[in-house]
């Protein structure tokens, strides 16, 4: 099953290099999201099947980020049809290419089990990503598509020190380097402690990049606002996942070695700083895509703070994955839509998207709600699990700064949203063509009800899978 | 062998110091080039037999990073038709003491690296930690699109030089998707060099400041 849904995609993508029909070509990709989707719910449905070898497993938390990506890349798939039937002037074939082998790469992230092997797959997603970001072939998105370049290229290439230095820790002490995770948790207490320090902090650094933390995050603004609107949800929502997933593994190997109140220490203040400077950047932000970039910023802030307070913030901070992955779907989807229909995307040119897309207008600012944390919401739910576990922890300090930060991002998220969906829309607007249609509106609607159910309840098979992954990373072999 | 390694690694730390304080960029690719086919040599020499992997690394070693990737390099010039380095940030002399000062930087802290007993070649750690430096050095004090590419590629070349504490333990085709990646990431680089060449009429990276707050 492994094989099918990390080859599967990519043989796709060669299917969709050699397809002549830039019409038809796009429904390529959902024809790949349904078919993943369809053999994730059954690996999902009979864990035997994801078995493999050595350097594939499906271990927990790699479960419930594969179930992400392949529910987001699904929606985001029907979407894209209906974003290029408005592109038909521009050929889509690299375009198709790269987003549907940017799903088996995403699987393979999810399914290696072995640091080298891990590496290999996170820079091939990174690699991927160009072809999205230059997509409209503009000299900003040039700029945009260099920066993103060469900022991830460097962060990536730490990242591979690190998982160099890591193996180190192995060799020096005099085990066997094979570098699978169960070897690397099993001889965790063993490892030699000044090569994990260090390995850890490239990794951090490194794969943290790839997130998006500050200070790493200057790619994410310029990527964000300059790419398509569906791929800045695939990046929010997918893409950083499995950045997420490969530190998430690196802090279980930490945990491991009984080095928690070290790696603790970094992950809280780099959540900490990510959040403040995507606070302060957010403040008086004219660009609503840049915006949702730091939005971006923040919530990958939140999701190592959490990491960082660790014990009972670990289940929140799972399920802020999750709902992140939904939030960011919703908002930079409609947040393309509302681009498409004025032109722009700065609330120079950008105000009153409720009346001029009811739809996409209503869902933005029902997106904005959500995101910020306010109830009924899932956000709500996962940030008040963080918050609580941090005052429960007598982290007061982390837990009233991250308060301070919500409230921050809060003010300067909002005067951006409201300047958008409310007042008048400009005669120019008006007479563009699109129009909210089945393809480009129903997916986020689809998005937001996932949002506001997370809220209200947690369904059986996620909260299996949350409970699962949290036990895992918990026990230490 | 270990004196091998050492004199080979010292050529290496020579030529980071000589690509830092060079503003001919032809100059500069045959000496990164070179750097390549030194370390490309490496493997072979870190042990006393001769194993497949080392063999099968240090060939591809050598043909991506002296022969394929420059060639890549030199077309990206001519086609962008430019000879010299603009003015850079820091001048070039300064960068080249920067650059020794970053080496001895990176020999205070590798001491603090414990090494295994096995190893014996002190240089590797700092060599490589005083060759990631130079390339981040490159990276952020040169205007042109492609001495940052270079920049890349020396930094690159830093983290192969630790690599080969790995070679024996790290699986082959780890290794292999390791180059692989390095080569499809020079490969998209210079397709983007190309675009902002086209779109810009140069590869001054000082025009591309439209995105910012």
């Amino acid at each position: 099953m492994a094989y099918a849904l990390i080859l599967g995609p990519v043989l796709l993508a060669a299917i969709a290099l050699a397809f002549p029909s830039n019409r038809w070509r796009p429904w390529l990709i959902p024809a790949a999201g349904v078919g993943h989707a369809g053999g994730v719910a059954c690996v999902l449905w009979r864990p035997e099947l994801a078995m493999v070898s050595g350097w594939f497993v499906l271990d927990p938390p790699g479960r419930l980020v594969l179930a992400t990506i392949s529910g987001l890349f699904l929606v985001c798939s029907f979407y894209t049809v209906g974003y290029l039937r408005y592109r038909q002037e521009r050929s889509n074939r690299m375009f198709c290419a790269s987003m549907i082998s940017l799903l088996g790469m995403m699987t393979l992230v999810a399914w290696s089990h072995h640091l080298g092997l891990m590496w290999v797959a996170v820079e091939a997603t990174a690699l991927l990503a160009a072809p999205l970001i230059y997509f409209n072939h503009t000299p900003r998105s040039i700029e945009a598509t260099w920066k993103y370049l060469l900022v991830g290229s460097i962060g990536i290439a730490l990242a591979l020190l690190g998982s160099f230095f890591l193996g180190y820790s192995l060799l020096h002490a005099g085990l066997e380097s094979s570098l699978t995770f169960d070897h690397l948790l099993r001889e965790a207490p063993n490892l030699s402690k000044p090569w994990l320090h260090a390995g850890f902090v490239l990794l951090l650094v490194g794969y943290g990049t790839k997130m998006g933390l500050a200070p790493m995050h200057t790619w994410k603004p310029d990527a964000y606002g300059e790419a398509p609107g569906v791929v800045g949800a695939l990046f929010a929502g997918g893409v950083t996942s499995c950045a997420f997933l490969a530190i998430l593994r690196v802090y279980h190997v930490c945990l491991a070695a009984h080095e928690g109140a070290y790696t603790g220490r970094l992950l809280i203040f780099i959540g900490l700083f990510s959040m403040a400077v995507a606070g302060v950047f957010m403040v008086g932000q004219r660009d609503f895509k840049r915006m949702l970039a730091y939005s971006s910023v923040e919530h990958m802030g939140i999701l190592v703070l959490g990491l960082g307070i660790g014990g009972p913030a670990v289940f929140g901070t799972l399920l802020h994955m999750v709902n992140n992955a939904a939030c960011k779907g919703v908002l930079f989807l409609s947040a393309g839509n509302i681009h498409r229909a004025y032109g722009g995307k700065t609330t120079d040119v950008v105000s009153g998207a409720l009346r001029r897309l009811p739809l996409s207008g209503a869902l933005f600012m029902a997106g904005f709600l959500a995101i910020i944390g306010s109830p009924p919401f899932g956000p709500f739910v996962s940030e008040f699990m963080i918050f609580n576990a941090a005052f429960g922890q007598g982290r007061f300090v982390a837990g009233g700064l991250f308060l301070f930060f919500l409230l921050l991002v809060f003010i300067g998220m909002g005067a951006t949203v409201l300047a958008v969906v409310q007042g008048r829309a400009s005669a120019a607007a008006r007479a563009t063509a699109y129009r909210d249609g089945w393809l480009t509106g129903l997916p986020l609607v689809l998005l937001m009800a996932l949002v506001l159910m997370l809220g209200l309840y947690i369904p059986g098979p996620l909260k299996t899978l949350l409970t699962d992954a949290t036990h895992f990373l918990e026990v230490t072999p | 062998m270990n004196s091998t390694i050492n004199s080979l690694l010292v050529i290496v730390l020579m030529l980071n110091l000589f690509v830092l304080g060079t503003s001919r960029l032809r100059t500069i690719i045959r000496v990164v080039a070179a750097q390549g086919a030194l370390l490309g040599l490496a493997p072979l020499l870190m042990h006393e037999h001769l194993s497949l992997p080392s063999a099968g690394l240090s060939l591809a070693a050598i043909a991506l990073k002296a022969i394929v990737i420059p060639a890549m390099l030199f077309r990206a010039l001519r086609e962008a038709q430019i000879k010299r380095e603009v003015e850079p940030l820091i001048g070039f002399i300064p960068s080249m003491l920067l650059g020794a000062l970053a080496t001895g930087f990176a020999m205070v802290f590798a001491a603090h690296l414990p090494l295994a007993d096995q190893h014996t070649a002190p240089l590797v750690v700092p060599a490589s930690l005083a060759t990631v430096l130079a390339g981040f050095i490159l990276l952020t004090t040169r205007f042109k699109a492609i001495s940052q590419v270079i920049g890349y590629l020396v930094l690159e070349n830093g983290i192969f030089i630790f690599g080969l504490l790995l070679v024996e333990s790290m699986p082959l085709v780890v290794e292999m998707g390791v180059l692989l990646d390095l080569f499809v990431a020079i490969f998209v680089i210079c397709i983007i060099v190309n675009h902002i060449n086209r779109a810009f009429s140069s590869l001054d990276t000082r025009l591309l400041a439209e995105l910012k707050e």
